[in-house]
């Protein structure tokens, strides 16, 4: 029995490196600079941490502006996404109406749709109505990606609370705006933050879209793809862990909340 | 009452939106792909069909997906499995499994990039052991089953974590009176495994499923990231005519074959898992 709880636990073990492991590399490539990368063979043990590496990177004309662009785009997609989301998944979630189950097959539809065939045409029409390579145009097209996925999370949200709360705030004098407002809102909050982090993620790490729609202006995505075949190797690897520090820092923040909305979302 | 118009109000903006950045741009990419000079022509079809790089990116993508998304699935159920049997620490362990599911898929190309290049970790490790006098090239055009499997690599370490969360949430939800009824008949752990839990998670397979195969299709970044333009498949391809050749309507006519075979991925799975009637709830 214990030699089968000691396989299973290394099994756990063994799996969680793998999925560590690889972090703990880029990592120790993206602080150890250019010794770092160009010593053969490498230590396994990475040598003595120095942010030259991260911080050459950051000198990098482009690379700040680069980053603010990628926070820039993140934070317009995820303001557009909960705003335009949220009270149509309040409606989906309280309101037996016509036209309901039109809207959400649109809704999920988004879903099997390839950026690709998305971004291709926005291109013609951003350059005419002036959004082309602005964060703006950009975030535009990664609230498509995240607004369905705000719809349907909030709707599980917004149904996960008792509508006689909101009845009873009814009952005391309270409008429809503002029991929604200090009655339901409050309760759906954690679960509106995390979306919202979500939305940020998906705008964060997305790559094709924001490469076709910039030029100049780029996302940090866009800046590495388009420098990835020319520049040395300690500044990709630097680039690639500066996009992986948010991200897993905001699973943390969410993952209390993972099931709920992937279990949902994914229905 | 003026409750017949508020879910309306409510949703407009949204429908709006959707239908403005979602559906025209849809209608339009058909238009981009079917359209030479402004006049209907299949003239973008044949360019991409007789582009040297188009089989090789259509034989790629498909071995990718093929490749991937089961050993996605299987690993994912192993490893849901495993945290079934965990009683302490499991919250930790679960984030630990998810932490790559806010990663890229170009970050997760660059991760692997410092593990698979000349000069790079693996390599380390195998001069360490002794298996290799000097540093060997994985990546290049020469080595094209190494190149792929090192793509296969980074998806699978990358995407495992979306399956296994949409398989853990459905095991959450299956009635724990199942298994030991399973259990009081006498079935062993892989019976009740079989026969048991397996049928049950078919919706939660199928989605994930469904979710991978679409999403495998549309990997690019990881691809361009460690094998370049050495491993073309069709993402990347629809980027490279957009990019390098500014010729949106070859790009578009990618776009439509990858669109095409996502719907048409879906559609088998939707019908191969469909759940029996008498089990939908």
């Amino acid at each position: 029995m214990t030699l089968r709880r000691g396989i299973f636990l290394s099994g756990i073990g063994v799996i969680s490196a793998w999925v560590l492991l690889p972090i703990w590399l880029i990592a120790a490539s993206a602080v150890g600079g250019q010794g770092q990368i160009s010593a053969w063979p490498k230590p396994l043990w990475p040598a003595g941490g120095t942010l030259d590496g991260l911080a050459s990177f950051l000198a990098i004309e482009g690379v700040w502006k680069a980053t603010a662009n990628s926070v820039a785009v993140a934070l317009l997609t995820m303001a557009m996404a909960i705003l335009l989301g949220a009270p149509a998944g309040y409606a989906l979630a309280r309101f037996n109406f016509r036209g309901a189950n039109l809207f959400r097959v649109l809704v999920l539809m988004t879903r099997a749709f390839p950026v690709a065939i998305l971004a291709l045409p926005l291109t013609v029409s951003f350059i005419r109505f002036g959004v082309y390579d602005t964060a703006f145009g950009v975030a535009l097209m990664h609230t498509t990606l995240a607004l369905p996925f705000a719809v349907l999370v909030s709707a599980s949200l917004f149904q996960a609370i008792p509508r006689e709360l909101e009845e009873a705030a009814w009952v005391f004098g309270c409008t429809r705006w503002q029991a929604a407002m200090r009655v339901v809102l409050p309760l759906a909050l954690p679960g509106i933050v995390a979306t919202a982090i979500f939305a940020f993620v998906i705008s964060w790490n997305e790559v094709f879209a924001a490469s076709v729609l910039t030029v100049r202006n780029r996302t940090l995505t866009a800046y590495l793809l388009a420098v990835l075949s020319e520049s040395p190797m300690h500044l990709q690897f630097a680039g690639g862990f500066l996009l992986i520090v948010p991200s897993v820092l905001f699973i943390f923040l969410v993952r209390k909340h993972l099931f709920a909305m992937w279990g949902i979302a994914n229905r | 009452m003026p409750i017949r118009w508020l879910p309306y109000a409510l949703i407009a903006p949204a429908a709006l939106f959707l239908g403005v950045l979602f559906v025209i741009p849809l209608v339009q990419t058909g238009a981009l792909a079917f359209q030479v000079h402004d006049a209907w022509a299949l003239g973008n079809f044949t360019r991409m069909t007789g582009d040297l790089n188009f089989a090789d990116a259509l034989r790629n993508s498909f071995q990718l997906v093929l490749v991937a998304v089961p050993v996605q699935l299987c690993l994912a159920m192993g490893m849901a499995m495993m945290l079934r049997h965990l009683q302490r620490g499991r919250a930790i362990v679960l984030w630990v499994w998810s932490i790559p599911l806010g990663i890229s898929d170009l970050a997760a190309g660059l991760v692997w990039l410092t593990i698979l290049t000349d000069q790079g970790y693996l390599n380390s490790v195998l001069f360490h052991l002794g298996v290799i006098a000097a540093p060997e090239g994985w990546l290049t055009y020469e080595t094209p089953f190494a190149l792929f499997m090192a793509v296969a690599i980074a998806e699978i370490w990358r995407a495992t974590a979306i399956v296994l969360l949409i398989l853990v949430a459905g095991v959450q939800m299956l009635p724990k009176e199942y298994g030991e009824a399973a259990a009081v008949f006498g079935a062993s752990p892989w019976q009740a495994f079989t026969k048991v839990t397996l049928p049950l998670l078919r919706p939660s397979i199928q989605s994930a499923l469904i979710l991978r195969t679409v999403l495998a299709f549309e990997a690019f970044a990881v691809v361009m990231a460690l094998g370049g333009r050495n491993f073309p498949v069709l993402v990347s391809e629809a980027y490279a005519w957009k990019h390098f050749n500014q010729d949106t309507g070859v790009a578009a006519a990618y776009a439509l074959v990858i669109m095409a075979i996502s719907v048409a991925a879906t559609l088998v799975f939707l019908r191969l898992l469909r759940t029996p009637v008498e089990q939908q709830t």
